[in-house]
């Protein structure tokens, strides 16, 4: 399977998620440079963490503009699993493919942490083989990550079974304070209406092997390339 | 000719860095303050444009670029 790695500059988790897809999860990956509009012969597309742009304007808010971008919605919209991690989130809601917004974190702080997230959805490409209820615990490192909807629209979300991840305490409960930064319902990962591409804050490529402390992150690389696989 | 666009968080959004500095004021004496919003300023510059096609311009900027309308409204001022 080929792993699209996008660089944006200012990108700055780009080399570790291509380290887990190719050298962790031995796939083949390339990365892919943000003027580069070329996803051809990928299978999958990763938008990394980092500050794009070094987040002027609003995180995301010019990496939206970017060549790629017009080619990532066109490959999203083909159905193409696309997931992205912290500012790759960040630039997915800045370009309407996936909803929300996020706020400066409720402390004002920038958090830099693990954080537990619990599974909610497996049907979607990188929680598919995953069981409802499992906790993953991987770093969270961001300034704005408080996940922001009008109640109503979040409730909406909540209906469709679009938020895929929540933030929890290690055993899986909601609290206010397992609730990091804030977000609206302990939203830390959602997923669009078709489900393929999907969005979260924590750091899966910064928790893919025991060394790092957790290799938690790998299951959703391994469940991505699980689902590219032909059944 | 020069226009401004003020981009502010939504009445229902929460502001965060608003309310830190309400708290910041708060301790620092100033009673009579009742609240702290932060939002943005951008103080743009446009060239050989009508001024009727430098008010859509840079309402156009504002709505794509400048603010998110997901959290964020804004108002645009353009000199005559």
């Amino acid at each position: 399977m080929r792993i699209g790695v996008v660089t944006f500059p200012g990108s700055n988790s780009d080399h570790d998620a291509y380290h887990v897809a190719k050298h962790v999860c031995g796939q083949d990956a390339r990365f892919v440079w943000h003027k580069d509009s070329d996803l051809s012969g990928l299978d999958a597309v990763i938008l990394p963490g980092g500050f794009a742009y070094g987040d002027y304007l609003r995180t995301g808010a010019i990496a939206r503009f970017s060549p790629v971008m017009k080619a990532v919605t066109a490959f999203a919209a083909k159905g193409g699993p696309v997931l992205g991690i912290c500012n790759g989130f960040q630039v997915l809601q800045e370009a309407g493919l996936l909803p929300g917004a996020m706020l400066r974190n409720k402390n004002v702080k920038f958090l830099s942490q693990p954080v537990h997230i619990r599974v909610e959805r497996t049907d979607t490409p990188v929680t598919a083989g995953l069981s409802v209820g499992d906790v993953l615990t991987m770093p969270v490192a961001h300034g704005e990550g408080n996940f922001y909807l009008p109640e109503d629209e979040a409730s909406r979300l909540e209906d469709e079974g679009r938020v895929v991840f929540r933030y929890t305490t290690r055993d899986g409960r909601t609290d206010d304070a397992a609730n990091v930064n804030g977000s609206v319902n302990a939203i830390a990962g959602v997923c669009n209406v078709e489900r393929n591409v999907v969005g979260l804050m924590p750091h899966p490529e910064r928790a893919a092997e025991a060394e790092l402390g957790s290799a938690d992150g790998r299951r959703l690389f391994e469940a991505l390339i699980r689902s590219l696989v032909p059944a | 000719m020069k226009a401004r666009v003020y981009v502010t968080l939504k009445k229902s959004v929460f502001d965060p860095q608003g309310k830190t500095i309400h708290d910041a004021l708060r301790s620092l004496g100033y009673d009579g303050v009742a609240d702290v919003r932060q939002g943005k300023f951008f103080e743009v510059t446009l060239e050989g444009m009508a001024p009727d096609k430098a008010k859509s311009t840079i309402e156009d900027i504002a709505h794509k670029v400048l603010a998110n309308p997901v959290i964020e409204s804004y108002r645009v001022e353009v000199d005559q």
